[in-house]
């Protein structure tokens, strides 16, 4: 039984070309299907522009699909704004990159984690009080720095307390997009091993969303590659980073620098990644494959299930 | 060892009178490629703006760095801007913010070539054609005469890239150059990078924060905590037998693109405050093998292998020497 599930889900908006061109239709996501069940790990992995966040922010109501169905424990999202909606959200929170960005300069760390309980209407002053001692607890946050402001705190601490106040109601999914991206390394690690140590305690779904793939491959259960808003690939991730099948996987994969020897051959490709208002025809990703033949620009590769479960969306690659 | 290009003795700064480099002794030898790593405010990047005199009238700096003799502090601004650009040149993370906004990329990289070489109208338009097509960026013709918002992220750094070597520099400095670049415009940038070292035969010292990139590009790697380097190594080494425990804490603490899964080894801790620096070694607070010892005196490197060193007391030194 799947918590989340995105069923044909396409997110379009209008851009306008100069100032009085005609509005154009860009779609950041296009047909994206996947679920993420209780307790698992969904990786979103892609560079910037591939509809990996927008895909975050349709998941979490943010924003409507635009085609498509999003449905979550077993209910179809409901429009953004109205009280269903404010209740589901008490079960989907949202950690992004910023933790600064994301917090409310003025009040103190306490505060803030008290405030999803506040609007929620959860327990009554003594038992937010507990309520926030624990989180802040759960999330390594001495309980002197609960009466701190955001600016006195660092990097990956501030990081912590926007975990432990997207933790106050006790959602049953997170979706974390670059969590840990602005981190140093040896912070990063800190606050890693704290999201799967939190997820095995309490049994939350993650839909993490991050351009790094080692990241991605040391949180996940699942993981899918996109490229222009398509999922391209998608399985389980030691085998995806270890033998990937899209041409653009191979790529992606090969380009991540690693101290050490390397096991897949760089490929370097040409070209920037194209403009989503102006998607090359068939596989988007043909103008830059080394593999193109003719039928990549005139088709649009479905994702389809390759070898070991894994589903590709390539015309060269074989179907199971 | 051939004679070294720069050579930078017991480099000191200040901002307030907080340290930011604690002592910095670092050789870059003709056409080598070295790398130096560390995470936010070890003062990689502040090394080698101390270095230019870029840094803001707030900081104190002491200590020496020549250029083949040529001593580079406090100098003239009439040396400095015959180095800067000229025999140094540097390239940083942002390429958006450093070119400017309202010049066309072509006019930019000519201005680098009247101020370095002396080159004006046919011979210089002749030469930017010619470097755009070096640093691969196609269409040179026509990409000569647009604004850098017209440009990907990686396209404008080939033209930082163009500049930078529009006053054929013997050593290029480039400061986190791939860090705001999506991973298949990373790999080509690094690409580029490596290709032009050969040709020139200029020196490069890549600043960076990511093990991996630095791993690929340099022979020779310094890695920094708090200030002052930690450990000193060819860069083979440094990857598959790091000495210092903080060398080691990083490289325990960064996920595997392959084999199985592991639970990461983070660091405790964090880095510590300048107004907070611990007696001793810096990283003692959050080392697994600290004792009182290392709170005593600040240590000095151990050689641990050849043109191996690390800065810990409870190293072994290697047997032979290095």
């Amino acid at each position: 039984m799947s918590l989340l599930s995105l069923e044909g889900v396409s997110r379009v908006y209008a851009t306008r070309r100069g100032l009085f061109g005609k509005p154009v239709p860009v779609r950041a996501v296009d047909h994206v299907s996947f679920s993420v069940a209780p307790g698992r790990t969904l990786g979103i992995v892609g560079e910037s522009g591939c509809g990996k966040s927008t895909t975050g922010r349709v998941a979490l109501g943010i924003e409507r699909p635009s085609e498509g169905s999003v449905t979550f424990e077993g209910a179809t999202m409901p429009m953004p704004g109205t009280p269903e909606w404010r209740r589901m959200r008490a079960r989907l929170q949202l950690v992004h990159q910023d933790p600064l960005g994301a917090m409310d300069r003025r009040l103190t760390v306490a505060a803030q984690v008290a405030e999803p309980l506040e609007i929620h209407g959860i327990g009554d002053k003594a038992e937010r009080t507990d309520r926030v001692a624990a989180l802040l607890r759960d999330v390594g946050l001495r309980a002197d720095l609960a009466e701190r402001h955001p600016h006195e705190l660092s990097g990956g601490q501030r990081q912590r307390a926007v975990l432990a106040r997207a933790l106050a109601t006790d959602p049953a999914l997170l979706v974390a997009d670059e969590p840990v991206s602005a981190l140093d390394v040896s912070i990063q690690a800190q606050v890693i091993n704290m999201l799967t140590d939190l997820q095995e305690a309490r049994g939350i779904a993650m839909l993490f969303i991050s351009h790094d793939l080692k990241v991605v491959r040391q949180v996940s259960h699942e993981v899918a590659v996109m490229y222009l808003g398509r999922i391209v690939e998608q399985g389980d991730p030691e085998a995806i980073f270890a033998d990937p099948l899209h041409p653009y996987s191979r790529a992606l994969v090969s380009a991540i620098p690693v101290p050490g020897p390397r096991r897949i051959e760089r490929i370097v490709l040409s070209g920037d990644p194209p403009n989503p208002a102006d998607r090359p025809s068939g596989c988007a990703f043909h103008p830059r494959c080394p593999l193109a033949v003719s039928a990549c620009r005139a088709e649009v590769p479905e994702l389809k299930a390759a070898a070991d479960g894994r589903q590709v969306a390539c015309h060269l690659v074989e179907a199971a | 060892m051939t004679e070294p290009l720069v050579s930078i003795r017991d480099l000191r700064v200040a901002f307030h009178g907080m340290p930011a480099l604690r002592g910095i002794d670092l050789d870059v030898a003709p056409g080598e490629a070295v790398g130096l790593v560390g995470e936010s405010g070890c003062g990689k990047s502040v090394t080698w703006l101390a270095a230019l005199g870029l840094l803001p009238g707030t900081a104190t700096v002491g200590g020496s760095v020549k250029l083949q003799g040529q001593e580079l502090l406090h100098a003239a601004p009439t040396v400095l801007d015959r180095v800067r650009g000229g025999r140094i040149a540097m390239i940083f993370q942002d390429p958006a913010s450093a070119l400017n906004p309202v010049k066309k990329v072509g006019v930019q990289v000519a201005e680098a070539l009247r101020l370095h070489r002396g080159l004006e109208g046919a011979a210089a338009e002749a030469e930017v054609l010619r470097l755009f097509d070096q640093v691969g960026i196609p269409d040179a013709k026509r990409r000569i005469h647009i604004y850098p918002h017209e440009m990907s992220g990686g396209q404008n750094q080939r033209v930082m890239i163009a500049m930078a070597l529009a006053g054929q520099p013997e050593l290029l400095v480039a400061d986190e150059p791939t860090t705001a670049l999506d991973a298949t415009i990373q790999a080509q940038i690094l690409d580029l990078l490596r290709r032009l070292q050969q040709e020139t035969g200029m020196a490069l010292v890549l600043i960076s924060h990511d093990l991996g990139v630095v791993a690929e590009m340099c022979r020779r790697v310094c890695v920094m905590y708090a200030g002052r380097i930690v450990e000193e190594s060819p860069s083979e080494a440094l990857f598959a037998h790091p000495r210092h425990p903080y060398t080691q804490g990083l490289l325990a603490a960064l996920p595997d693109m392959v084999g199985p899964r592991r639970r990461l080894e983070a660091i405790p801790g964090g880095v510590p405050e300048p107004w907070n620096m611990p007696p001793g070694c810096a990283f003692a607070p959050r080392c697994d093998r600290a004792t009182p010892e290392c709170g005593a005196g600040m240590p000095g490197f151990v050689p641990v292998g050849p043109a191996h060193q690390a800065a810990c007391i409870h190293v072994q030194p290697a047997t032979v020497p290095a």
